[in-house]
């Protein structure tokens, strides 16, 4: 039973890891820039865990920020991916700007929060 | 759009009536905003502009401030005119959103040299904004199903009455923004969802900051969204568009709400902010399922499912069980009392005496709905129906909408004011469904049998929305069963066999053309009707100042102006450090009108503060004394009702006191004041009714004016006719008797025989003290 199921991972792994490397260059980027802002807000909760959460508001602008990030990049993600049907007459440039002046909102209020 | 015709005229007429169409439509919506500020000036026509009730005055006097001191000043402004010894953070407590407003474009006004008033500019933003909102509602319902409905939406928004109600001229309230403010929001999240494009995602969370910013009603949105978006994924409908319209908003909108002072970190730590971050995690958790089944196999996702069902199960529960324990240590699970009392109806009146005592927080009688959305309670069924031909996001949203704000509405009264927009959108939808109908009939038969092709191509082809097949559709399944009921199955048989040729799939059904004409005439004496109840409420029911009363009588119209000539009093006849205590309902209108400063107002953040008061009004004349005493106040006071009949005053509101007092202090007791559970002040009164400083101070005197002392309020003779003050003086009563100011005599310099009295006191206490409770205020 543990056989077959480690047996089902290690294939599962195989089969995700190939169709992952399927996926053009542009995309891998912004999927590496998720993980990365991910990775900086788990990197904030754990210092706060340790040290504790005064000022509150500067622990919840900067995960807010790093997570506020994340989101954005995964919706310029959708909107360039070319297999989504939905977006195919949106230009990757219109895309983009959106998520330029999206960024630029979040991190005026970030600023303003930050204290 | 137009280009679907091959032969060119018919395109170039297709676009000139596309023109024309838009004309028309920039047109009526200029006229929707003219009648939706026209409605509202009935108050400023019958009495004049002034500000009503008791909140308005709050907004006011924090928006003359900000008008004269500059933001700065107005951001940081700690009250030390109110809730005396405690003081008020303004800037902490207030939502800035409406006096940001008027502040903002009484300064735009006044530096292009237009110089109104601050007063003027309060006044009449209510009318303004509610323009802005009928258009809100016409950009709405047209992403929803298309302008025609839109438009038949904005009018009807522009006349409701329970919109009205909170939005007349003068009514200076977070309302009057607010409405505008959450179908903006609403506008934004539907027009993100239909386009799946981030800059609206951008918009929608900034107008849900100005909403933030306007109303506490602004947590109707944090959880109705969300609400939606999880009925959207259990109904199979997750789409990428609903992750851009939703994600980015969850982020982005806690950002900006816990920007605003009032709310601050409770944008993350309430309950009533929960929702939202739980359907985020879900929302990221069925964008990688679907993520991971676009890329996989359909056998190795069956594997990485089982696999990760079995790990995920685990540390759910884990998640769960630590959320459960940090809630539930909570004595009210993190839920504010206000928010905990739309959940629960009965919370309030068992916990709260406070929350439950407002008027505006009682349940609604069926009546007043049909007062306050009237003809628009018929249509909501017929525009739900409507929504559900062609299902979208969109028009899901919108039901969800409706059943929601029906529900609270249901809770409280003042949520009535949720429903509105809602019963709009809906009956708009209705409306616009019928007319097609009816016309697309009425050209039909008027065409003869050539036009049938071209009509019914025009029908489908229409581009005004993308629903239009299955809108036609439904409404003639509608159209079929009012008219089945009429009884014209016979005349519905052979119209329907020419137009099914034309059509593959739906049938086209045409009614009769004296059906559709008759049916035609009904609903526009329907709108009638509508028009004539809604003028009717906003010139009689809704205008009324509530500062100034009057009365039709034989001899003309009579004006009760006596609050403010008492306010006037106080400013000209007092210290302007005195201290003025009443009941807290007053407490708004007397630091903005007669500038003193008062003990409790109309915030009534401090419960323990206002029982104090409650308790000195209870209680008999030297308690009460001290207790105002150890409070420094100068005066007291006192609504009364009795000589006019005017029924809201303080011995009507007298045994809120009582409850409310003695919730904090348990030697008032509600049963003392009452002879046999019925409330009296008649002969037949308690002795502790008849001594109390409400009674006292309310018919000192009273005798004298018709010799019987008849309380026209209470419809009895009162119990004790004369008798005098001993610790108080009357300095003011108004010309109607309506509101009367009592003035504390100063403490006496001797009082003989005071060490005896205090010898045996000190005896007799420690016998006492054992088996009854102390009053502390003796």
């Amino acid at each position: 039973m543990v056989k077959s199921t480690s047996k089902d991972a290690q294939d599962l792994f195989r089969s995700l890891r190939s169709a992952y490397s399927a996926t053009p260059t542009n995309l891998k980027i912004i999927d590496l820039y998720v993980v990365f802002a991910v990775f900086t807000a788990l990197i904030q909760v754990a210092y706060m865990a340790m040290v504790g959460s005064f000022p509150f508001n500067s622990f919840l602008s900067g995960v807010l920020s790093c997570i506020g990030t994340a989101v954005l990049a995964v919706c310029l993600r959708i909107q360039v991916n070319k297999e989504n049907k939905e977006f195919k007459d949106l230009a990757p440039e219109r895309a983009f700007a959106d998520f330029v002046l999206c960024n630029l909102v979040l991190h005026l209020v970030i600023i303003n929060f930050l204290g | 759009m137009a280009a679907l015709e091959s032969p060119q005229p018919a395109a170039t007429t297709t676009a000139m009536r596309h023109a024309f169409g838009n004309v028309l439509s920039v047109l009526i919506l200029v006229l929707i905003g003219v009648l939706a500020f026209s409605i509202r000036l009935f108050s400023v026509i019958k009495y004049e502009s002034v500000i009503h009730e008791f909140d308005p005055y709050f907004n006011y006097r924090v928006t003359q401030f900000l008008s004269k001191n500059g933001i700065y000043e107005f951001w940081n402004w700690f009250d030390d005119r109110t809730w005396y010894p405690l003081g008020r953070v303004i800037g902490g407590t207030v939502y800035p959103g409406l006096t940001l407003t008027a502040g903002t474009i009484w300064w735009v006004l006044n530096s292009l040299n237009i110089p109104l008033s601050v007063e003027t500019v309060c006044v009449f933003t209510a009318p303004v904004f509610s323009a802005f909102a009928s258009w809100a509602t016409y950009l709405l319902t047209k992403e929803v199903k298309g302008s025609g409905a839109g438009l038949a939406a904005a009018v009807l928004l522009a006349m409701v009455p329970s919109y009205i109600s909170r939005s007349v001229a003068g009514s200076y309230d977070n309302e009057a923004v607010a409405i505008f403010a959450l179908i903006f929001t609403f506008y934004l999240y539907i027009k993100t969802l239909n386009t799946g494009s981030l800059f609206y995602a951008t918009l929608n969370a900034l107008a849900y900051f100005y909403m933030v910013c306007s109303w506490g009603g602004y947590t109707f949105i944090i959880n109705l969204i969300p609400m939606h978006v999880l009925l959207c994924i259990v109904t199979g409908r997750y789409s990428p568009r609903l992750y851009i319209a939703y994600a980015p908003l969850v982020v982005l909108g806690t950002l900006l709400a816990a920007l605003v002072p009032v709310v601050g970190f409770n944008a993350v730590l309430t309950s009533e902010h929960f929702a939202s971050f739980l359907v985020f995690i879900i929302i990221h958790v069925v964008a990688l399922v679907y993520y991971i089944k676009g890329i996989l196999t359909p056998k190795m996702f069956k594997v990485a499912v089982t696999l990760v069902v079995s790990i995920g199960m685990v540390v759910c529960f884990i998640v769960v069980a630590i959320l459960v324990a940090l809630v539930a240590s909570s004595p009210t699970g993190g839920w504010s009392g206000r928010s905990l009392s739309l959940l629960d109806p009965t919370y309030a009146s068992k916990y709260i005496p406070i929350i439950a005592s407002v008027s505006e927080h009682q349940p609604p009688t069926w009546p007043s709905y049909f007062m306050d959305i009237n003809v628009l309670a018929f249509l909501v069924p017929a525009g739900i129906i409507a929504c559900f031909s062609p299902l979208s996001d969109s028009s899901s949203f919108v039901v969800l909408y409706i059943v929601m704000s029906v529900y609270f509405s249901g809770v409280m009264v003042r949520l009535m004011l949720v429903l509105a927009p809602a019963a709009c959108i809906m009956s708009g939808i209705a409306l616009s469904q019928a007319f097609d109908v009816f016309t697309g009939s009425i050209k039909y038969q008027l065409g003869g049998s050539s036009n049938s092709t071209d009509n019914a191509e025009d029908t489908n082809n229409a581009p005004k929305d993308d629903a239009s097949a299955g809108k036609t559709d439904k409404g003639e399944e509608i159209v079929k069963e009012r008219s089945s009921k009429k009884g014209k199955k016979k005349e519905r048989e052979p119209a329907d066999k020419p137009s099914v040729k034309s059509k593959a799939k739906k049938k086209a059904l045409v009614l009769p053309l004296e059906t559709s004409i008759v049916a035609l005439l009904l609903l526009i004496m329907l709108g009638a009707f509508y028009v004539i109840h809604c003028v009717w409420a906003a010139a009689e029911a809704y205008s009324a100042p509530s500062i100034v009363l009057t009365s039709q009588s034989r001899d003309g119209l009579h004006v009760f102006d006596d609050f403010r000539e008492s306010y006037a009093w106080l400013s000209h006849n007092t210290d302007v450090d005195d201290k003025v205590a009443s009941w807290w309902d007053y407490g708004y209108q007397t630091t903005a009108m007669a500038n003193r400063t008062v003990i409790v107002d109309n915030n009534t953040w401090n419960n323990t503060h206002i029982a104090t008061v409650g308790t000195a009004m209870s209680s008999p004349e030297k308690a009460a004394w001290e207790i105002f005493n150890s409070l420094d106040v100068k005066y007291v006071l006192v609504v009364f009702g009795g000589l006019i009949g005017y029924p809201s005053d303080d011995i009507n509101k007298f045994l809120w006191m009582v409850r409310i007092g003695g919730g904090v202090f348990p030697h008032i007791k509600e049963a003392d004041y009452l002879r046999d559970g019925q409330y009296r002040i008649d002969s037949e009164a308690t002795p502790t009714m008849l001594n109390c400083l409400m009674y006292k101070l309310s018919y000192y005197r009273f005798v004298e004016t018709d010799g019987k002392g008849y309380d026209r309020v209470r419809r009895t003779e009162i119990g004790k006719k004369h008798f005098k003050l001993t610790h108080f003086e009357e300095v003011f009563t108004s010309h109607h008797w309506m509101v009367r100011i009592y003035k504390l005599k100063p403490a006496r310099n001797r009082i003989r025989g005071r060490a005896k009295k205090l010898k045996s006191k000190t005896t007799s206490s420690g016998w006492s003290s054992k088996s009854e409770k102390k009053n502390p205020w003796v």
